[in-house]
Parts: C-alpha cells; sequence; structure tokens
C-alpha cells in the first residue's frame, strides 16, 4: 500500500474508533449517535430482514432511470448545442446558472403533469443531472484538436463516421466526467425527494426514521446507503482513471 | 455586448413562453402563471413578513457560505501545497463529493438541534467541497519554473505567495468558489425544507403542502433571480482571469 | 518527367473577420506548380501562411480568390483522394495504439485483415516503431508521436504528400536521419512531396525546388533549383555547394523575416 494510502486508513480507522470510545464513554450521547460498532450491527440486521429491501429497490431504480435519460438527453442536448453554436452561446449562462434553480418546487408541477407515483420525482432527479451531462459533452466536443477535425478530413470520412471515430472516442473522457456528475446528481435528487416530499424509498425511511427517534434504524440505512453510493462511485471513477492514464493526463 | 443583451432576452422571452403553455396545459393548481406570479413577487416585496422569511435564509446561507468559502480556501491550500496531506484527503473528498448528503442531515440535526447552527452546518458541507478541490488543483497544478523564476528574482516566501502563486492560482480558485456558491445555497435551502419553521426553504415547503403554486413560484422565481445574479458576476470574473492575456 | 501534379492559380486566401478581430489576409495571391515526382521544400518567416498554403493545397481550406487543380482536377470542398497530410501538430489518436493508428485509413478504406497487417507492419518497421505497435500516443514522445503520423500518413501510400513542420519536434541528429528515412520513402514510392519546414538546411538538403515566402501575405519571392542528384541523403551537407545554397536562402529570407517580427511586436 502506498504512503498516503496507509495514512488515509489510519486516519479513518483512528476516527472510528475514536468515536466509538467517545460514544462508550457517554461523551456523545446515545439520542444523537449511536457506536459505529452498533450502527454495523444495525446494518447487518436490516440487510437480513426483509422490511429495507422494497425501499432500496424503489430508490436505486428511480436512481437509475433518472440517470438513464439524463445521461442520453444530456449528451443530445450536448450535440445539439454544440452544432448550434448560436444557440449556444445564448444558452451558455443559463446553463452555467442552472444549479441555483431549486428543482424541488417542480414537483408540484410534475405531479399535475405525470401524477402521482415515481414520475415526478424521476423527473426532479432528472433535472437535476441533466445539465451536468450536457456541460460535460460541450466541454468535450468543444476539446476536440482542430487537427483531428483536419486529419478526418483527409481520411474522407462521412460525418457519421466521423461522429462515431473521431468525436466520440476524443471527447470520451469528458462524457464520463460528465456520466459520474449525472449519477451523483440523480442521487442526490431522488433522496432529497424522498426525504422531503415522498412517503417511500430509503429517503424517507431514513427520515421516518428521525422523526420516530430509532436511531438504530437511521444509522444503519445510512450506512447502507453511502456504502452503496461510494461502491458506485469507485466503479465509475476506476473507469475514468483508466481511460485518463492511457491518455497520459 | 448588444448581442448578448439580445440573446438574454430572446432566451427570457422563449423561457416565459414554456411557462405560459405549461400554465394553460396544468392550470393554476400546479403552476401559476407568469403574469399572477409577477403580481405577488411586487405584493411579497412589500410585506414585513416576507422579508423575515428572507434574513432568516440570507442569515444561513452567510454564515454557510463563510465557512465553505473560507474553510474551503484555507483546506484546499494546506492541501495543495502539503503533498502527502494531499494523496491523503483526495480520495475522500472526492467519495463525499458524490454522497447525497441530505442523508446526513438527521445528524447535523441530532448535534445542533433545530436551527440555524444545523441549516449553516448542513450548506457549508455542501459547498466546502468543490472549493477544497478547485483550490488543491489549482495550487498543485502551478508550474514548478514559476516558484523556480520567483527564486532566480530573489523574491522572500511572502511576497512569491502573493505576487506570484496566488495570481496564477487565482482563476481555478474562483472557479470552485462559483461552484461552492451555487451548492451552498442548496444546501440551506434543502435544509430549511426539511426542518424549519421559517426561511425560504419553509416558505416553498409550506406552499407546497397547501398547494399554492403562486407563493412556490414566487420564491422560486426570486431565489433564481438571485442566484443567477450572484452567479453571472462570478462568471465573469471566471472567464476574465481564465483569459486574461490571451 | 515535368508534368505539372497539383496547380494553384491566383490563388490567396483572407481570413473573415471574427469577433473583435480584423480580417486577416494570410496568403497570396500565387501561382505554383508543383512537378509530379518532385520533392518541394517550403521556407518562410513564422506566421506568413505555409500552414494555410498547405491546407489550400489539401482541399482543407477553400481559396478567397483562385484555383487549385490537383492531377487536373480541381479542388473543390474537399480532400482528393491521393492525398496525404502530416500536421505541424500531433494529431495522434490518443485512444487508438500504435498499431491500430497506423491501421486507422487501411480499415476505413475497407482493406483486408492481411493486408493491413502486412502494410502496417511494413510502415511500422521503416519509422522505426515496430518496439512500441502496443503503445499509446500518450506513452510515446512528441517525436515519436509525430512519427506515428507520418506512418499513418505513409501506409495510404498517397500520390501527393503534403508534411507541414513534422521534424519540429525532434532534436537536430534525428531531424537529419529522419530527413534521409524521408528521401529514400520519397524515391521508393515515387510520390510528390511538399515539405513545409523553418529549418533551411533542411530546406536545402532534401528538395529539388524550395520556395522562399515573404512575410505575411505570403508569397513566392523566389524558387531556387538545388540541382541535387536523386539519390542523395544528409552527407550532401558537407558539399561546397550546400553552404553556398543555404547562404542564398538565408540572404532571401533575413529581410522578410524581420519583417515579419516588426509585425509581431505590439
Ligand atoms: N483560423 C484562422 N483564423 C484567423 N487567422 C488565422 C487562422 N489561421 C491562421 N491565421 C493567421 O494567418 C496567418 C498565417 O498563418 P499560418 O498559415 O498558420 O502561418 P505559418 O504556418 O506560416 O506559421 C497568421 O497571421 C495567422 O495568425
Ligand atoms: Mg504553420
Amino acid at each position: 500500500m502506498s504512503r498516503a494510502g496507509a495514512w488515509r486508513l489510519g486516519i479513518l480507522g483512528g476516527a472510528v474508533a475514536l468515536l466509538e470510545l467517545l460514544c462508550r464513554l457517554g461523551a456523545i450521547k446515545k439520542i444523537t449517535m449511536i457506536p459505529p460498532s452498533e450502527m454495523a450491527l444495525a446494518l447487518g440486521r436490516l440487510m437480513a430482514g426483509p422490511a429495507m429491501w422494497p425501499h432500496a429497490a424503489k430508490t436505486f431504480g428511480n436512481v437509475a432511470w433518472a440517470f438513464l435519460i439524463a445521461v442520453l438527453a444530456g449528451a443530445t442536448i450536448g450535440v445539439v448545442l454544440h452544432a448550434l453554436p448560436g444557440l449556444r452561446r445564448a444558452l451558455d449562462p443559463w446553463l452555467a446558472t442552472w444549479y441555483a434553480v431549486p428543482v424541488f418546487v417542480f414537483y408540484p408541477l410534475f405531479i399535475v403533469l405525470f401524477g402521482m407515483g415515481d414520475a415526478p420525482i424521476i423527473a426532479i432527479a432528472f433535472l437535476f443531472s441533466v445539465a451536468a451531462m450536457t456541460i460535460a459533452t460541450l466541454d468535450g466536443l468543444g476539446r476536440i484538436p482542430r487537427v483531428l477535425r483536419k486529419t478526418a478530413r483527409v481520411h474522407r470520412l462521412t460525418p457519421i463516421e466521423r461522429a462515431l471515430r473521431i468525436d466520440l472516442p476524443s471527447a470520451f473522457p469528458y462524457l464520463l466526467t460528465g456520466v459520474k456528475l449525472a449519477l451523483a446528481y440523480a442521487f442526490i435528487g431522488v433522496i432529497a425527494s424522498e426525504f422531503i416530499l415522498s412517503g417511500f424509498g430509503l429517503g424517507h425511511e431514513i427520515s421516518f426514521a428521525y422523526n420516530n427517534f430509532d436511531n438504530r434504524t437511521m444509522y444503519g440505512l445510512m450506512l447502507f446507503l453511502l456504502t452503496a453510493v461510494v461502491l458506485i462511485n469507485l466503479v465509475v471513477q476506476r473507469i475514468e482513471r483508466r481511460e485518463l492514464r492511457r491518455r497520459g493526463r | 455586448m448588444k448581442r448578448r443583451a439580445l440573446d438574454m432576452l430572446l432566451v427570457s422571452v422563449a423561457l416565459v413562453v414554456l411557462w405560459q403553455a405549461l400554465h394553460w396545459r396544468v392550470g393554476e393548481e400546479g403552476l401559476a402563471s407568469p403574469a399572477a406570479t409577477l403580481r405577488q413577487i411586487g405584493e411579497e416585496l412589500e410585506s414585513p413578513r416576507f422579508w423575515r422569511h428572507v434574513a432568516e435564509t440570507a442569515i444561513a446561507f452567510g454564515w454557510a457560505l463563510l465557512y465553505s468559502a473560507g474553510g474551503g480556501l484555507v483546506l484546499g491550500l494546506w492541501f495543495g501545497f502539503r503533498r502527502l496531506a494531499g494523496e491523503v484527503a483526495e480520495p475522500v473528498l472526492t467519495a463525499f463529493a458524490s454522497l447525497p448528503k441530505v442523508t446526513l442531515y438527521p445528524i447535523m440535526l441530532l448535534v445542533f438541534g433545530l436551527g440555524l447552527p444545523a441549516k449553516v452546518a448542513f450548506g457549508a458541507i455542501h459547498g466546502i467541497v468543490p472549493v477544497v478541490l478547485f483550490s488543491m488543483a489549482a495550487v498543485r497544478n502551478l508550474a514548478p519554473v514559476l516558484t523556480r523564476t520567483a527564486r532566480v528574482l530573489r523574491l522572500d516566501a511572502r511576497t512569491t505567495a502573493l505576487t506570484v502563486l496566488l495570481p496564477a492560482a487565482l482563476p481555478e480558485i474562483v472557479s470552485g468558489l462559483r461552484i461552492g456558491f451555487s451548492l451552498t445555497l442548496l444546501g440551506v435551502l434543502i435544509g430549511e425544507m426539511f426542518a424549519a419553521k421559517r426561511g425560504l426553504g419553509f416558505l416553498i415547503m409550506n406552499a407546497i403542502g397547501l398547494n399554492d403554486s403562486g407563493t412556490i413560484m414566487t420564491v422560486a422565481t426570486l431565489l433564481f433571480a438571485f442566484a443567477a445574479l450572484a452567479n453571472a458576476a462570478l462568471l465573469a470574473l471566471d472567464r476574465h482571469l481564465h483569459h486574461r492575456g490571451d | 518527367m515535368s508534368q505539372v501534379h497539383a496547380r494553384l492559380m491566383g490563388v490567396s486566401r483572407v481570413y473573415p473577420a471574427a469577433a473583435g478581430q480584423a480580417a486577416v489576409h494570410a496568403l497570396g495571391p500565387l501561382d505554383l506548380d508543383l512537378r509530379r515526382g518532385e520533392f518541394f521544400g517550403v521556407v518562410g518567416p513564422s506566421g506568413c501562411g505555409k500552414s494555410t498554403l498547405l491546407d489550400v493545397v489539401a482541399g482543407l481550406a477553400a481559396p478567397s480568390e483562385g484555383r487549385v487543380t490537383f492531377e487536373q482536377r480541381d479542388v473543390a470542398g474537399e480532400v482528393p483522394d491521393g492525398i496525404g497530410v502530416v500536421f505541424q501538430e500531433d494529431a495522434s489518436f490518443g485512444w487508438l495504439t500504435v498499431w491500430d493508428n497506423v491501421a486507422f485509413g487501411l480499415r476505413r478504406a475497407g482493406r483486408e485483415a492481411a493486408e493491413v497487417q502486412r502494410r502496417v507492419d511494413e510502415a511500422l518497421r521503416f519509422m522505426g516503431l515496430v518496439d512500441f505497435a502496443r503503445a499509446y500516443p500518450a506513452q510515446l514522445s512528441g517525436g515519436m508521436r509525430q512519427r506515428v503520423c507520418i506512418a499513418r500518413t505513409l501506409v495510404m501510400e498517397p500520390r501527393l504528400i503534403l508534411l507541414d513542420e513534422p521534424f519540429g519536434a525532434l532534436d537536430a541528429q534525428t531531424r537529419l536521419l529522419m530527413g534521409d528515412e524521408l528521401l529514400r520513402l520519397w524515391r521508393a514510392s515515387g510520390a510528390t512531396v511538399m515539405l513545409i519546414t523553418h529549418a533551411l538546411d533542411e530546406a536545402a538538403m532534401l528538395s529539388d525546388r524550395v520556395g522562399v515566402m515573404s512575410a505575411r501575405p505570403g508569397r513566392f519571392i523566389d524558387i531556387i533549383d538545388t540541382g541535387w542528384a536523386r539519390e542523395r541523403d544528409s552527407r550532401i551537407a558537407a558539399e561546397p555547394s550546400f553552404g553556398a545554397l543555404t547562404a542564398r536562402l538565408w540572404s532571401l529570407l533575413r529581410d522578410e523575416s524581420l519583417k515579419a517580427l516588426g509585425h509581431q511586436r505590439p
């Protein structure tokens, strides 16, 4: 293991141990936080029982939908805007301001449009994550070196061939960054909606446990959710790293 | 410049048309009309009750921004200059950046109790990550030749930092601050939506419960206008810094 | 023998005014005949329009005025079949291995796998890249990446090869050797070569004719016959006539380079 890795493991391990100690000694009250070991036990209990899984399936399913639609739509919008520089220039400042829009306010609108159920939540998470993918796509397309475009013409590629053989692979690392961000934002969108608006899903369960002073369930669910997100992100990041390393960046 | 203004106008008009069309499609229940919203904005801006909510949010946001920007800068510079510290922290930071931090809000509430400190803490943990990551990258990407040049010019450490390194790293740092700004505001608002009795987030949440689309759109429009203006200013600074000298 | 391969008639190119910038008259008007099978060198002060000239000959940019023909046909809007280009910038595909980079054009042209294999291996051997076939461009030095681009062009067996300062990233010794390789290749393929370079000795050593360009807007102020035999290599640098030739190129260029410098000073 690298020196930094050892330090990291040591610091994180130390922090957990300290937390355990403080909780056991009563310096942190039981009503605030349960010891990490008990969080792990709670997590085990939740995973063994049937109660959590329908909520988990709902949450991850909604994230998957929002993420997929956002990636496809974001890439498409990016390609269209790149092809229409006039429109792009006009929309640029709005794109950069996108995350200032409190998208949750559209919940009532989406309920009228799509009815109750998952669709409004998916729509909110989609709105949250589509901009990241659009911006990344524009970034990637904008950074294709001009000399590669010329090379495509020397090889007499058709526009479609050029898009597939030059533009896409050249922009790929940027698209991956967009995918990574879109995933993170889809998670934020879905979980936050479940927290404050919906009556189902992991976010709602955590909020419900909090309101009922059920700290064991709450910390168990948190641990489950955060571990899952971190693991998913590690996979995406590994792919991104490999791609970047290959290109020497 | 003129062209920019025209673009801005055209897009704004398109948005209002889209808004109006959606309003006709879903009715008053789902989405208040632009005209009604504008009217209500006029009324709210005159009402002291509304301004109390604004002040509540503004104070929380101000403190949160102070922590995320100030704390983020200090941490970012430290991680940037101390290679090992940076290497230790970076994976943890990127993992933290991708977390749906709303999950952690109950912990904030349990630790700080209901009220201002929890909101501030929640806003700060949203905004601090991009500031740290960008400042760290800014310092790391400084060309070694800059430090060498400073040494050839026989500048002392302070002068080197102030006249060479900081100006060179500034554009990236401002980019991070801009993103941190938006995320801090988002964090404060989500905090208020989840658990608060005052503030703009509470107003929105309350209105959602009452199906009061007029208030929802009023608050949303004002929030957006504020964030967009601040963002535009930061963006202009950002662009200016990134493009100077070319 | 002196059959015209590509011809420029009254060609000029003006980059239209863009946001905040005035129009740039980059090239011409100029006439030029590239003879079939010759090695034509182009020298000129930096910014004089050499790369623009290459774009126009290749059909990558349309002339603002005048006509360009390649093999008696008008070059209009697209790059004609039979022209290969090596650009000044690194144009290697970072997402493909060296081998796949070189195979790119042959595969696009739908050649059989066996033929692709044979020709790519041969081109890699020729450019001294065999050991790096499986490497990605990011793992190579700038000079080697440029060699990948040269191999990718040569493997297509173009009839007209345009090279824009291809050895700019190489050290002086390697550059001489690469020049020898280029001469060998030129003789073996029978292709017409137009080589843009900022190194006067390189132009003098490699070319049958050297076109000397003026400061922007670039025109040919002289075209010099070197009179070298077709069989030649870098050892001609030792001959007295080589020194005289380089000196003549410099005396032609010195004033123009000064002008170009003056233009660039704020
Ligand atoms: N795309 C472009 N738009 C505007 N001006 C250009 C463009 N490309 C080149 N120029 C200008 O045209 C002139 C000639 O450029 P170039 O042909 O690249 O010169 P060289 O290759 O001889 O150095 C330069 O002054 C350059 O700034
Ligand atoms: Mg050039």
